[in-house]
């Protein structure tokens, strides 16, 4: 089959080799065939997203190619459209003016432009509506505008970045059959569908072809076609079997279904620090007592539902378990540590003591920040220093959100405090767990 | 699904008067012809450097029509400008850090006192029209109004959400629709409020020059700044109230004929998702988008004459998709050239100031750095004064509605009178009660510059949650306790604000409020604003760029080490986050 778009080794990282660079995305080969819906799936910070404005030319790989009917892609694609998870919509234009952008981009005149995007709004259902503004629009109506003006170019690939998570379960439901309608009935003139997504049911219901990615880097776990005869049925046991695996790929990265052995070229240089799961620590003393009813075990996916949490929201505060020592992952399950029976069964003070020398244990960047300030004479010192040695491993945006969950972590433990005022961090009093914080000075 | 009620306005039945528009359309246009006419000849005109200013109430809607105009070409020109500076700041990486601080120090610098340097630039250049003058006092007020637009225009551009720039690039926009479609839609309502405060600063300048003296040169172009002046400094009340009306009537006119319909027609710029319950509009707006003659302008050479750029753009861009890398050289190449031209006209000018410098007397340095002294005493205290009256009223004012309703259109009106246009008839006043300028010189900042505090304080006091105010009442709390915990933090980013705008404003006004000519004699007291005039006056150049640093510096250094950090501490601290 010929293949439309074709990655072949593309990696992205931040930072670089000569202190540690921070792997996002683990030198990946995906190709793009026709008449197929591919669907990515992957735990949030996964990467996915970056993936799929690589392919699509919007962002640059920062090793490897890609190319689109044999020709290297530099810039955005000429034939691709893009469904945004926010919509994207110009919001000082009407629904029409907002379809027809993209053919005015083109140099279509302005009959023919009218023409088109009418034609488009009358197939996804949005006639009536042209003179409207988006922002009179529900967000279900919205993301028909958002479709519109995908398909009003005639793309090749349609991308869609999780078009429907911004959506009410129902709406999302109607607007996935009805996607799904204009796609088997070739309604739509588009030659292949890629979707990003982290909803395990959209995927398996939508696709011909399910990428599972791990994350820290993103790697491919596994990628499989869907053999399931369309309309497919939710409560069918295919179906709910096959949503249990992905679920189990998802909860289990010791174990890796991947069709094909680690490329041995890819040897990540070992980051100087850990990523923080951004999870709030009163999120991880909560999963240790629930695990601490449930007999100190149970299943991720279990947990997940008994406390409403979508797997992705759960996965972070896992995270932090395990790398705090207080849990550990096995098989799909979570499992309490000693360590963890210990903090859960503890009282407040008991707890914080517990939690400050498994911080000091197993977080480096606490332990640094900790070691810093005891060196000082003053004991306060500028963020600003570990804010730039964060800057060289991480995003700017990332660096910020690890220096904030670190800021959390250690003032709980009451090993460090900080003043966002003066950007300092600092040795609390040497009062300790007296209840007494210093705020109270302000 | 037909076409054609896409492509004409919707609902025809609601036109009700549009013949009548139609003639008013017709009016102003012949009107504007004229008015272009009028405008030419009198600038292609031989030079008048003192003209004659007129007391008679007639002269004055042609006055009111010369500073309207100058007014709305320093306002053109700012937008202009406005537009390729933020443009360029936001996109070249290289020059951005340096355009940006560029900006904040000009914003900061007292534009009065490059009056001298600018006039005679000009008339150097024309020097035997009209134009030359009028042009001065033209770049006077659009290096006034320019730098907050252009700031504003930069700060939009730099937060456009991540999707929309992506949706713009993935669907292939050039430039220039993105420009039209994204980035100047995305950066309108800022641009409108700034472009208000922007032209209330414009009168403020206009004002005071008008009407100036340099050394043995008199300057006057005919307007209502002269006229006003003129009127003050022959002491005629009836005169003055002339003008104050005169001027009072073009700026509400303004207000109604411009703003209002500004404001109503960006509010569809808004980023927002949701349509929310409250929005502008303006009756003058609602008629114009009525009007026949104007709709089928827009449909018969608008709308095809936009159409065809932007075919003509977009064609050409996708023909011309890859330029080659040579090209980026040679730009380089060219950057470098003309950064080096500049850097070589900033050294040379540098060199001449330090020469001029070089000439100055050590008394004279005293005495300007005594001025400043002075001066910076009397910004602080007008501060002081602003703060201390201003905050009780617009907490009271902000915390009733019912009062809000009634105090905010006269609050909006008298700040709308630019201080300088005051000064004469309030000078007059003092002087009659014996007051001296010293003091008298407070009470004239305070005039310009207390309603920017004024202002914030009410809608900081707005913006107060009205839990918070009801946990103070639950939990009795006392008065003291009510103002320290409730509404001071939550009106203080308002008031730094309020402040900030207000000291800048202060500064500049010391250059017309501590020295004065009246009634052929000069009144003046101790200050940086006082020597910065009298330097002007007695073209003693030397001084005059002396002073000038001394309170750009001054200025410069109070934004860094008070305000910024206050604002800073404003932003986290004391942000009512929803």
């Amino acid at each position: 089959m010929q293949a439309i778009i074709e990655a072949r080794k593309v990696e992205k990282w931040y930072g670089t080799e000569a202190d540690g660079r921070i792997q996002v995305i683990a030198p990946t080969d995906l190709t793009i065939y026709p008449d197929e819906v591919m669907a990515v799936l992957g735990p949030s910070g996964s990467g996915k997203s970056t993936l799929l404005r690589i392919l699509t030319g919007l962002a640059k790989p920062s090793a490897g190619e890609v190319v689109h009917h044999g020709h290297e892609v530099c810039g955005p694609c000429e034939n691709v459209a893009i469904v945004f998870q926010s919509f994207a919509l110009f919001p000082w234009l009407t629904v029409v003016e907002n379809v027809a952008a993209p053919l005015k981009a083109r140099g279509v005149p302005a009959a023919e432009r009218m023409e088109r995007s009418v034609k488009i709004l009358d197939t996804v259902g949005l006639d009536g509506f042209e003179n409207a503004y988006p922002k009179e629009l529900s967000g279900g109506m919205k993301q028909r505008v958002g479709f519109a003006r995908a398909l009003v170019v005639e793309p090749e690939v349609l991308f869609m970045d999780e078009p429907f998570s911004a959506l009410d379960v129902l709406t999302a439901e109607n607007l996935r059959g009805e996607l799904l309608e204009l796609w088997q009935s070739h309604k739509m003139p588009t030659r292949a569908v890629f979707v990003v997504t982290h909803n395990i049911e959209e995927a398996v219901l939508l696709a011909d072809r399910i990428i599972v990615l791990g994350r820290n880097p993103a790697t491919i776990r596994t990628d499989f076609r869907v053999a399931l005869d369309r309309p497919r049925d939710r409560k069918g046991p295919h179906f709910t079997n096959l949503v249990d695996y992905i679920y189990r790929v998802l909860t289990r990265p010791d174990l890796a279904p991947a069709p094909e052995p680690a490329p041995a070229v890819f040897e990540p240089v070992k980051p100087k620090y850990q990523m923080l799961p951004h999870a709030r620590r009163g999120a991880v003393a909560g999963l240790l007592e629930m695990l601490a009813d449930h007999n100190g075990r149970d299943d991720m996916y279990r947990l997940a539902a008994a406390l409403t949490f979508e797997i992705d929201d759960l996965l972070p505060v896992v995270d932090a378990a395990v790398l705090l020592g207080f849990a550990r992952v096995e098989e799909g399950d979570v499992e309490l540590t000693p360590a963890g029976r210990a903090f859960a069964e503890a009282d407040i003070l008991r707890r914080k003591e517990l939690f400050r020398a498994a911080a000091l244990e197993n977080i480096s960047l606490v332990r640094e920040i900790t070691r810093s300030l005891e060196a000082r004479a003053d004991h306060t010192l500028p963020d600003g220093v570990f804010e730039d040695l964060l800057d060289e491993h991480f995003s700017e945006e990332e660096a910020k959100a690890q220096l904030e969950t670190t800021i959390d972590w250690g003032r709980y433990a009451e090993v460090f405090d900080h003043d966002s005022d003066s950007h300092q961090f600092f040795l609390p009093e040497e009062t300790p767990a007296s209840g007494q914080p210093e705020a109270a000075s302000h | 699904m037909s076409i054609r009620p896409l492509l004409s306005r919707a609902v025809i039945g609601e036109r009700t008067w549009s013949l009548l528009l139609d003639f008013a359309v017709f009016a102003a246009l012949l009107a504007m012809i004229e008015g272009l006419a009028v405008i030419t000849r009198y600038w292609f005109g031989a030079i008048t450097p003192a003209a004659e200013i007129s007391r008679s109430p007639r002269a004055l809607p042609l006055y009111a029509f010369y500073s309207v105009v100058r007014i709305a070409i320093a306002y053109v020109l700012s937008l202009w400008f406005a537009l390729g500076y933020g443009y360029i700041a936001a996109y070249n990486r290289r020059l951005e850090t340096i355009m940006v601080a560029v900006l904040d120090i000009l914003q900061s610098i007292p534009v009065l006192s490059f009056l001298p340097g600018v006039m005679l630039a000009m008339v150097a250049l024309f020097p035997t029209r009209q134009l030359g003058v009028e042009f001065g006092a033209i770049l006077l007020i659009f290096t006034g109004q320019v730098w907050n637009m252009a700031f504003s225009f930069y700060a939009s551009l730099k937060s456009i959400p991540r999707e929309l720039r992506e949706a713009a690039r993935i669907y292939g926009f050039g430039a220039w629709q993105r420009f039209v479609q994204l980035e100047l839609p995305y950066g309108a309502i800022g641009l409108v409020w700034n472009s208000m405060v922007s032209v209330a600063g414009g009168w403020f300048f206009l004002m005071a020059c008008e009407m100036f003296v340099l050394g043995n040169r008199d300057f006057r172009l005919p307007g209502l700044g002269s006229y006003l002046q003129t009127a003050a400094s022959a002491g005629d009340t009836g005169a003055i109230l002339w003008g104050l009306g005169a001027m009072i009537g073009v700026i509400l006119l303004i207000d109604q004929l411009v703003w209002r319909p500004a404001i109503a027609w960006s509010d569809k710029f808004k980023f927002e998702q949701v349509e929310s319950s409250a929005q502008p509009s303006s009756a003058v707006l609602n008629l114009l988008r009525r009007s026949n003659v104007l709709e089928r302008f827009r449909l018969s050479v608008m709308a095809p004459l936009s159409e065809r750029v932007s075919l003509y753009l977009a064609r050409r861009g996708v023909v011309g998709e890859t330029a080659p890398p040579a090209e980026s050289r040679s730009r380089m190449v060219l950057g470098m050239l003309v950064g080096a031209v500049i850097a070589g006209s900033i050294l040379y000018a540098l060199a001449a100031a330090a020469v001029s410098l070089k000439t100055i007397t050590i008394p004279a340095l005293i005495s300007t750095l005594e001025g400043a002294g002075a001066t910076f005493a009397r910004v602080l205290a007008s501060l002081v004064i602003a703060a201390v009256w201003t905050i009780p009223a617009g907490v009271a004012i902000g915390f009733n509605p019912r009062l809000a309703r009634f105090a905010q259109p006269f609050a909006q009106l008298a700040a709308s009178v630019p201080a300088t246009a005051l000064f004469p008839v309030l000078l007059l006043a003092l002087i009659r009660i014996g007051g001296g300028l010293g003091a008298g010189s407070i009470l004239l900042m305070l005039l310009g510059t207390q309603w920017y505090v004024l202002f914030n304080v009410i809608a900081g006091a707005m913006a107060i949650p009205s839990d918070l105010k009801e946990v103070a009442d639950v939990f009795h709390f006392s008065q003291w306790d009510r103002w320290r915990i409730v509404i001071l933090p939550g009106i203080f980013p308002y008031l730094v604000t309020g402040m900030v705008t207000a000291s800048g404003g202060a500064w500049n006004a010391s250059i017309v409020a501590e020295y004065f000519h009246f009634r052929g004699h000069t009144l003046s007291t101790v200050g940086l604003g006082a020597q910065i005039s009298q330097a002007t006056d007695s073209g003693n150049f030397h001084l005059l760029l002396l002073s000038t640093i001394v309170m750009a510096t001054l200025v410069v250094t109070v934004n860094r080490s008070l305000w910024r950090p206050l604002y800073r501490v404003a932003q986290t601290r004391f942000k009512l986050e929803g």
